[in-house]
């Protein structure tokens, strides 16, 4: 049978790398094919040039036996190709309907906007996904569940016949995530085709009719759904078998570092107390939206407290902007690298170094050769890719980025570290390194926290977790104490019920 | 990832390096139409004439690094100039004590602008658009709208004299591009100058004081406001309320011709040196050619969007 879609020979070179060489990959009708590796192995690449972003240097894409020859990003959506980006590309401050209208909104006799159609047209789109949102609604008061949704409708209305849908789950929690597996089987079930880039191993498992692994550019292998395991997949991956998910580190917890007593925020937090020891990892976990980052966020002068004192190596402490946080010796790596971790258009060089300027500068004047020094080596120990210290990081793959944030905190030395989703949409073989990197502090003395939404990796890395359920910790235990099931019962506040 | 062996892109330098290029055909242009352009003389009166937005746009360039824009410096320049003026004028103060205190009215202007920016959250365009014309009410309050006419010799070589067959006014400008250089390179305020403008979201999460290096670019500004208008009251030999009208175009043209992002993050001090003597190079060309006023200031807009799209083109390619 011949594909609905097929890649032949795919070659794609971006100035001083060659991103794709040779690739080969196609769809059949109604098949869900995942697309899996680590960030910077080309997918990202493959599927820009099926959405008629990027044009190819070499190669040929035929859409039902049918050779495509110019593709525009019109032409590609002409085409009934639907791309769902990891960045969700919605207007915030307009209506559902007017996102998924966009520039074909239907029009009265006069040339002005038929709302009324529009919202019949809008709710028509979104009802075989039965949600309880209505046209009117401005996207960004939606959750990232339903932001997701409402691109997938859209690209259905467009007539989409092939959904790429790049790491759909990542910003999505456990139940938001089964929500969409749902949507998706539906989808398959009505004939549309998927392309899955994911991570996730499991999810691909799950989901996935056949999977091909890219490494560096080349396609390693296309199997069936059950002819690989994980440890199969992640040799393919990595090149190399890796020996371990979550590396084991004997902890040796020492004093208490920090300790926040009573933190409470209006709307935020409440009654918030732990403690951190030097040499532990506390992980941090709950629901998305439980308050997990705004309570970091709280302790490190980001927001305002209301109440509540932190004490830091046995003093109290005031901390009042996140200068003073840095100053105090509390390093926070927040979770949105891009809006939040990085500068993108300066150089790793620049980004690195950025937390330890004033350390190194006399009167302002900075010492080049010093700060030169330091981001080398740190740069080097962190095998960071990049042709050089001068790159862009806006041209690094997301596993790198991360690691040019965690740097940048590696360097200047802080006895509390937070670590907010540290590997976030970060491939199986930067995880394993950033573990690493984590573990190293706690060795070198620092109290490591760490807010993660993936279970297994908070119980694995964790000494000790913590469980937030809106804006309060209900649980803290150590590690081994309990498992996911009961830890899944406390981060959605089942306990709660069960007690009353 | 595999690196390949580099060729030299001629598009892409054309395209990096497009002002220079475009300068240099102005140049030629201008030596074949005009045998007087390409003397010394007119050479050094071009500089002397950029100097005084020249000085201006040094300071610029920092705010609209940082993703800002300064809109009162023609205000500050009127302001500061008749402080200065009046003082030595009207209180015989010494020409040094003027000069300073005029400084320190441009720099506080500039700090309250930044800090209105930075505290009161507002954007800098509405904060420095009300400047405009607290700075220029308070400069015909000050004057009560007369001119402040005729100073010292000494205080006038500031406008006129020379140092070894240079002209003073280029003198400072030089320098004070050199001094940008320094600080925008080498201290830890002109790399957070450059990080504000990238994510300042960013600088502010790794523990930097945003709110203080922000408003530092306002005072910058400031001072090179002033220290044009203690050069422009001394060549002229008169303070006027009505000073520095309209030098917001020329110097925001000469940073953004030089190749500095609006939207901050990008840009080089040695780009606003090139921007601020082509808009020189143009004006006195253009005025040597007889070519009425008029019809020079729909040329300069014309330069100023021409900049900024071959700043869209290479914002593109790379």
């Amino acid at each position: 049978m011949e594909p609905l879609l097929r890649m032949s020979g795919i070659s794609k070179s971006f100035p001083g790398v060659h991103a794709l060489t040779n690739v080969d990959f196609d769809l059949m009708k109604g098949e869900l094919h995942a697309l899996v590796g680590e960030n910077g192995a080309g997918k990202s690449t493959l599927m820009k040039i099926l959405s008629g972003l990027y044009k190819v240097d070499e190669g040929d894409i035929y859409l039902s036996g049918e050779k495509i020859v110019n593709t525009g990003l019109g032409e590609m959506i002409h085409h009934g190709i639907g791309v769902i980006y990891q960045e969700l590309n919605l207007i915030p401050y307009l209506s559902v309907a007017e996102n998924i209208f966009l520039g074909r909104e239907p029009k009265t006799s006069i040339g002005t906007i038929d709302w009324a159609k529009m919202h019949a047209m809008t709710r028509e789109v979104l009802s075989p996904f039965k949600l309880d949102i209505k046209p009117q609604q401005k996207v960004k008061a939606l959750g990232a569940a339903y932001q997701q949704i409402i691109e997938i409708a859209k690209a259905l209305s467009l007539n989409a016949e092939i959904l790429v849908m790049d790491e759909p789950t990542a910003a999505l929690t456990g139940h938001e995530v089964d929500r969409l597996f749902e949507i998706i089987k539906k989808l398959k079930d009505d004939g549309v085709s998927i392309i899955y880039i994911s991570h996730r191993l499991e999810e691909v498992h799950l989901l996935a009719d056949r999977i091909t692994i890219l490494r560096d550019g080349e396609r390693v292998i296309t199997k069936q759904r059950g002819e690989m395991n994980n440890d199969e997949m992640i040799k393919y991956m990595v090149g190399r078998v890796l020996e371990e998910q979550y590396p084991r580190y004997d902890s040796n917890p020492g004093d208490v570092v920090l300790e926040v007593k009573g933190l409470s925020k209006h709307g935020i937090c409440e009654d918030v107390s732990f403690s951190a020891r030097s040499g532990e990892i506390l992980g941090f976990v709950g629901l998305v939206g439980a308050g997990r980052t705004e309570i970091m966020q709280t302790i490190y002068g980001y927001r305002k407290k209301d109440a509540g004192e932190i004490i830091l190596n046995g003093k109290p402490i005031e901390i009042k902007s996140c200068q003073d946080a840095v100053l105090k010796g509390i390093g926070l790596i927040p979770e949105e690298r891009k809006q939040q971790g990085l500068v993108l258009g300066m150089s790793v060089f620049d980004n690195a170094a950025l937390s330890v300027l004033d350390l190194y500068s006399t009167l302002g004047v900075l010492h080049r050769g010093k700060i030169t020094d330091e981001v080398n080596t740190m740069i080097d120990s962190m095998n960071i890719k990049t042709p050089s210290v001068r790159q862009l990081v806006v041209n690094l793959s997301g596993g790198n980025q991360q690691k040019v944030v965690l740097a940048k905190w590696f360097i200047r030395h802080c006895d509390v570290y937070i670590f907010d989703e540290p590997t976030r949409g970060i491939d199986v073989g930067a995880k394993v390194e950033i573990y690493r990197l984590m573990q190293n502090l706690a060795k070198r003395g620092a109290a490591v926290i760490m807010i993660s939404s993936e279970l297994p990796e908070a119980m694995n890395i964790s000494d000790r977790v913590a469980v937030v359920f809106k804006g309060r910790i209900v649980k803290q235990f150590k590690k081994g104490e309990l498992n996911e099931e009961q830890v899944m019962e406390y981060s959605l506040g089942l306990h709660e019920k069960r007690r009353a | 990832m595999i690196t390949m062996e580099k060729k030299i892109d001629w598009k892409q330098l054309l395209k990096n390096n497009g002002i220079l290029l475009v300068f240099f055909l102005i140049i030629v242009g201008l030596s074949i139409m005009s045998p007087y352009f390409l003397t010394v003389t007119n050479i050094l009166n071009i500089i002397r004439q950029t100097s005084i937005y020249g000085i201006i746009a040094v300071g610029m360039t920092f705010v609209i690094l940082t993703g800002g824009i300064d809109l009162s410096v023609g205000s500050i320049l009127a302001l500061s100039g008749a402080v200065a003026a009046g003082l030595m004028k009207n209180n015989d103060v010494a020409p040094l004590i003027a000069a300073l205190v005029a400084i320190m009215v441009g720099g506080g202007i500039g700090l309250v602008n930044g800090l209105l920016i930075t505290f009161g959250k507002i954007a800098p365009f509405v904060v420095t658009l009300g400047m405009v014309t607290i700075a220029r009410g308070l400069t015909l309050i000050y004057t009560g709208g007369y001119p402040i006419s005729g100073f010292a010799d000494g205080y006038r070589q500031l406008g006129g004299g020379y140092v070894l067959g240079i002209p003073i006014p280029v003198i400072i400008f030089l320098a004070t591009v050199a001094l940008a250089w320094f600080i925008l390179n080498h201290t830890r305020l002109g790399r957070y100058t450059y990080a504000i403008g990238g994510n300042e979201e960013t600088v502010k999460l790794s523990g930097i004081n945003v709110r203080f290096y922000k408003s530092m670019a306002y005072v910058i500004v400031g001072i090179m406001s002033s220290l044009s208008a203690l050069i422009l009251t001394a060549r002229l030999n008169s303070a006027e309320a009505v000073a520095g009208q309209g030098y917001e175009l020329d110097v925001i043209a000469a940073v953004v011709i030089g190749g500095t992002s609006l939207s901050g993050g990008r840009g080089s001090i040695i780009g606003t040196l090139i921007g601020a003597l082509l808009i020189g190079t143009i004006n006195n060309g253009m005025n040597l050619l007889g070519i009425s006023p008029y019809f020079q200031q729909v040329v300069k807009g014309a330069l100023i969007i021409g900049a900024v799209i071959l700043d869209r083109l290479r914002d593109e390619t790379n």
